[in-house]
């Protein structure tokens, strides 16, 4: 089990979603991915598209303008 | 086959593809989802610039349909590939920029080797014969299946009785007599299956999936490729042709001027990249120039982004400028222009 930074940062949805979801391809069940972003529609994006494909968020943290979403990498 | 079979589908987020969905879904085929992101996707990120727009509630409609319907999502993300086909269509545009025969003979060609990669046994999609004027004619359809080397995997299901049998029909995958046979431009058979499938909140796309179908997109874009030379491309040039003012007082140049605080913040991500100005002197708003310019098309650029500031009607409008690839800013003393002075063919 490790954990994995993405840098989602001024990229707007669904591209935060792609880039995590092509990440996540490559990581193993019980990873962590923190992905970084800066598009509020992430917040609900992401966690939808983890709820569908079998992923977890474990938090969803906001700093000044950024947001930090942690998913528990899944099943494939 | 002795296992059940898997479909892809190619899901818009509209209503047409939920139904094609669960119309299988209930014939006992497996489906995951599929969705192609372009860059012009209405879909997300308009959302995300406009401050406006910011209360609305910000979701992506093809993930929404996917959860609704218990499906897994596959996002692709093709915005390289689909230069090719914006620039060159085979076919041609429609009303506006919208390549939509060769576009959609493309997704389902993607599709398609989506499908042979993992394992699937056939594609559909939610379109309806008659329903858009170019793409969905009866006419076209075969094109985009036999384009794409497709034909005989591609099932619609909302309008398969009106078209040739095709593989899974054949095999016995699905029941062609469960399949349905709708048709033109009515929305009433398509409203009335999803009452029946207890469907009571859906979005309903007017007109397109994406921004090629906007006039005032495609005026932009036409007008960025014509300035250049060339139909190219790539995706900040499209994100920001969502947003601001675009203006163009010569061939040269144009500046881009944000309309709110939402635009202005977006377009600050991109300060390092084009010459920037705003207002010193007054409240107003962040200016991009797009274009190799000079210190006299600075200046007139100056004129019009004061135009935009609260300075609008003061006789000098201080203005700060950043020149790409230079350090140090420097300011102009100008006189925001008149609004007669910006005559209407300036706005792109
Ligand atoms: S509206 Fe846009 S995304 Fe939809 S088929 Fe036409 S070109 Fe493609």
């Amino acid at each position: 089990m490790a954990t994995y930074t993405l840098d989602a940062r001024r990229l707007l949805c669904p591209m935060p979603v792609i880039r995590a979801q092509n990440r996540i391809k490559t990581l193993a069940k019980g990873d962590v991915l923190e992905v970084i972003c800066t598009d509020p529609g992430a917040k609900n994006d992401l966690p939808t598209w983890c709820r569908i494909n079998g992923h977890a968020v474990i938090e969803i943290e906001a700093k000044d303008d950024e947001i930090i979403i942690k998913i528990a990498v899944g099943e494939e | 086959m002795n296992r059940q079979p898997k479909a892809v589908a190619l899901i818009s987020g509209g209503l047409d593809s939920m139904l094609a969905v669960k119309v299988l879904q209930e014939q006992g085929v497996h489906v995951e989802g599929i969705n192609f992101y372009t860059g012009f996707c209405v879909e997300g990120h308009t959302h995300a610039i406009r401050k406006s727009d910011q209360k609305k509630e910000k979701r992506n409609n093809a993930l929404w349909v996917a959860e609704q319907l218990g499906i897994k999502l596959h996002i692709i993300d093709v915005i390289e590939e689909y230069k090719e086909v914006l620039t060159n269509p085979q076919y041609g545009y429609g009303a506006n920029l919208n390549p939509c025969l060769d576009c959609k003979s493309f997704m389902v060609k993607k599709a398609r080797e989506w499908m042979d990669e993992n394992e699937f046994d056939f594609i559909f999609t939610g379109e309806v014969i008659g329903q858009r004027p170019m793409s969905q004619r009866k006419e076209t359809m075969p094109i985009v299946a036999k384009q794409c080397g497709s034909d005989d995997r591609l099932l619609r299901p909302l309008c398969a009785k009106l078209l040739p049998e095709t593989l899974p029909e054949r095999e016995g995958w699905v029941d062609r007599e469960k399949l349905l046979d709708f048709n033109g431009r009515s929305r009433k058979p398509q409203i009335a299956l999803a009452a029946q499938f207890g469907f009571d909140e859906y979005a309903q796309p007017a007109g397109g999936c994406c921004f090629l179908t906007d006039q005032a997109y495609s005026a932009k874009l036409g007008d960025l490729w014509q300035q250049r030379g060339s139909k190219n491309y790539d995706l900040d040039d499209i994100m920001l042709l969502k947003v601001g003012r675009h203006i163009r007082p010569r061939d040269n140049f144009k500046v881009i001027v944000g309309r709110e605080e939402g635009e202005n913040n977006f377009m600050r991500g991109y300060r390092k990249q084009f010459t920037h100005m705003h207002a010193t002197s007054h409240n107003g708003p962040l200016a991009l120039i797009d274009g190799n310019v000079s210190r006299e098309d600075l200046k007139l650029a100056a004129q019009i982004v004061a135009r935009f500031t609260q300075g609008r009607d003061a006789d000098s409008v201080q203005i700060e400028v950043n020149e790409k690839g230079n350090e140090i800013p420097f300011t102009l003393d100008v006189t925001p222009l008149r609004n007669d002075d910006i005559p209407k063919k300036w706005y792109i």
